[in-house]
């Protein structure tokens, strides 16, 4: 008697071509689960972290305690993933926004009213930029606390406060751009303290500005920091970072 | 003079005649029949490279276990016995008469030159598992806390993202001042430090000396142990600055009013902060 039509089984039948397809195991490497044949096997497991640009970061294997959510609390990951959320929503932002004074002012309003999603993504790009100052202030004070800034890790831990300087820049660089009250006033009272450099106090403040007082330059000056210059160093420093933390042994040991 | 593949099929047929197995038959045929081609290629240097007739070693077959932390020409002297064992049971085989004839002694010398290549210590070969560790595989173990984590804080952004508008005041303006003026959070804590030091003490002094202090931290705190009870004074001496810069900006962010004097925050209404 002929088989009963079964679509489930047809369908499996179909996906299970697909898998096996030429084309998708060009694309995808042995581990995915997007080739026909993945199984739960520790071979595969490995394959899956070994044979991915994202995951190989990290290692096959880490130590048994270096996944317990209490000693890490996520948040060197967490300030990894903000970075990346800000760096999506950004781009979205840079669509609708010109960095001059004379239409600065009107593109907010209209990103607030007429674009689509555009107040929520500058709400998710605000709250997150806090979100990661504060996610890497913590990461750095957990390193301190479970002592793993001790050698050999010493010289991430040098590369983290310069990650840390570099996000509170990022995060005092974009809070320039909407151009309003807040944005301007905050910004002089931050920018009156670097006057104060002995020597050069004057010369800081006008490379900082583009001029002696805020102006239009500045606003072009720091919205090129906020959006090409300071995003390329850090990503060069948390590549540093993230290299090191795998070259100096994996995750610090416990306490 | 027997050709090599002569050789070849000479010792197989002895190996087979012996009971070896077929592959040791075939590997030893083989064996000598390479041994045969280079000696007849080159004559000269195989009897140059001849060894020593076995007498000289009185350590025999039995000397293998300490070749390893042997003197350098003591395992490529030692091994020789070994192999001649088997040629000189048989002495019709395995070596080129020719060569035989170079080397000058009675029974079959091993035409095998060894050389020490390196000297490995047993306990070099013995070590080379890992140390056992606890481990985990990273998928799926730490990469499913990783996916929940982010799925968690991406849900609780948007969810407070929809709720709280980031602020937009009015347009920047320069003849107004507004009262009191900010630095953004994070800097709230130099800018109270401006009440009490002079500016460049408060905003470029002690910044400079937290960011070289905490950059040097891991070379001015040589105690290696990673436990609390040995390390109290570090955490104490951390906890002491990162409570006072909590302080410092928790009052520059609620206790500060117009002209950015001291109030409390349920006076001035200054309760909500503007982030």
């Amino acid at each position: 008697m002929a088989k009963a039509w079964n679509p489930r089984e047809k369908l499996a039948e179909r996906m299970d071509q697909l898998h096996g397809s030429q084309l998708m195991r060009a694309i995808f490497r042995p581990g995915s689960i997007f080739r026909r044949g993945y199984a739960d096997s520790p071979r595969n497991r490995a394959y899956v972290v070994m044979n991915s640009l994202l995951y190989h970061l990290h290692p096959v294997k880490v130590k048994r305690h270096g996944i317990k959510l209490s000693y890490t609390l996520c948040l060197g990951g967490l300030s990894f993933f903000l970075f990346i959320l800000l760096t999506i929503t950004g781009i979205y932002l840079m669509f609708f926004y010109r960095p001059s004074v004379e239409a600065v002012y009107g593109d907010m309003q209209r990103l607030h009213t007429q674009v689509s999603f555009g107040l929520l993504v500058r709400n998710l790009h605000r709250w997150g930029a806090h979100l990661m100052t504060i996610s890497v202030f913590l990461h750095m004070a957990r390193v301190f606390y479970t002592g793993a800034y001790k050698p050999p890790r010493e010289f991430n831990w040098v590369v983290g406060v310069i990650l840390l300087l570099l996000t509170l820049l990022l995060a005092f660089t974009g809070y320039l751009l909407p151009w309003d009250q807040l944005a301007v006033w905050a910004v002089t009272v931050g920018t009156e303290m670097m006057k104060n450099s002995p020597v050069i106090g004057d010369q800081v403040q006008f490379a900082l500005l583009g001029g002696p007082v805020i102006g239009p330059e500045t606003l072009l000056r720091w919205y090129t920091l906020h959006v090409l210059l300071l995003p390329f160093v850090i990503v060069i420093f948390i590549s540093i970072h993230f290299w090191r933390v795998r070259k100096d042994g994996g995750i610090s040991g416990p306490m | 003079m027997p050709t090599p593949d002569e050789i070849f099929e000479q010792v197989l047929a002895e190996e087979t005649a012996k009971g070896s197995s077929p592959a040791v038959a075939q590997a030893r045929a083989k064996a000598a029949r390479v041994r045969a081609e280079r000696g007849a290629k080159d004559p000269t240097k195989a009897s140059g490279e001849t060894s020593p007739p076995p007498a000289s070693n009185p350590t025999s077959k039995g000397g293998a276990a300490p070749a390893a932390e042997a003197q350098a020409p003591a395992p490529a002297a030692e091994a020789k016995p070994a192999a001649a064992a088997k040629p000189a049971a048989k002495p019709a085989t395995g070596a080129p008469p020719k060569r035989a004839a170079a080397a000058g002694v009675g029974p079959a010398v091993p035409e095998r030159v060894q050389r020490l290549l390196a000297v490995v210590k047993p306990e070099a070969i013995q070590k080379v598992e890992r140390q056992p560790m606890d481990r985990v595989n990273v998928w799926p173990h730490l990469m499913a806390a990783e996916f929940v984590s982010l799925i968690v804080v991406m849900l609780m952004l948007t969810v407070f993202s929809m709720a709280v508008d980031a602020p937009l005041r009015e347009l920047a303006n320069f003849n107004t001042t507004p009262n009191p003026s900010k630095a953004p959070w994070y800097f709230l804590g130099l800018q109270e430090l401006l009440r009490y030091f002079h500016p460049q003490v408060a905003g470029v002094s002690i910044p400079t000396v937290i960011i070289i202090g905490l950059m040097a931290a891991p070379f001015i705190d040589r105690n290696p142990s990673t436990r609390p009870d040995d390390r109290k004074l570090a955490i104490v001496i951390f906890s002491f600055f990162m409570f006072s810069f909590a302080v410092l900006t928790i009052l520059g962010m609620f206790f500060r009013g117009p002209g950015f004097n001291f109030v409390y925050p349920w006076d001035g209404g200054y309760l909500f902060f503007e982030l």
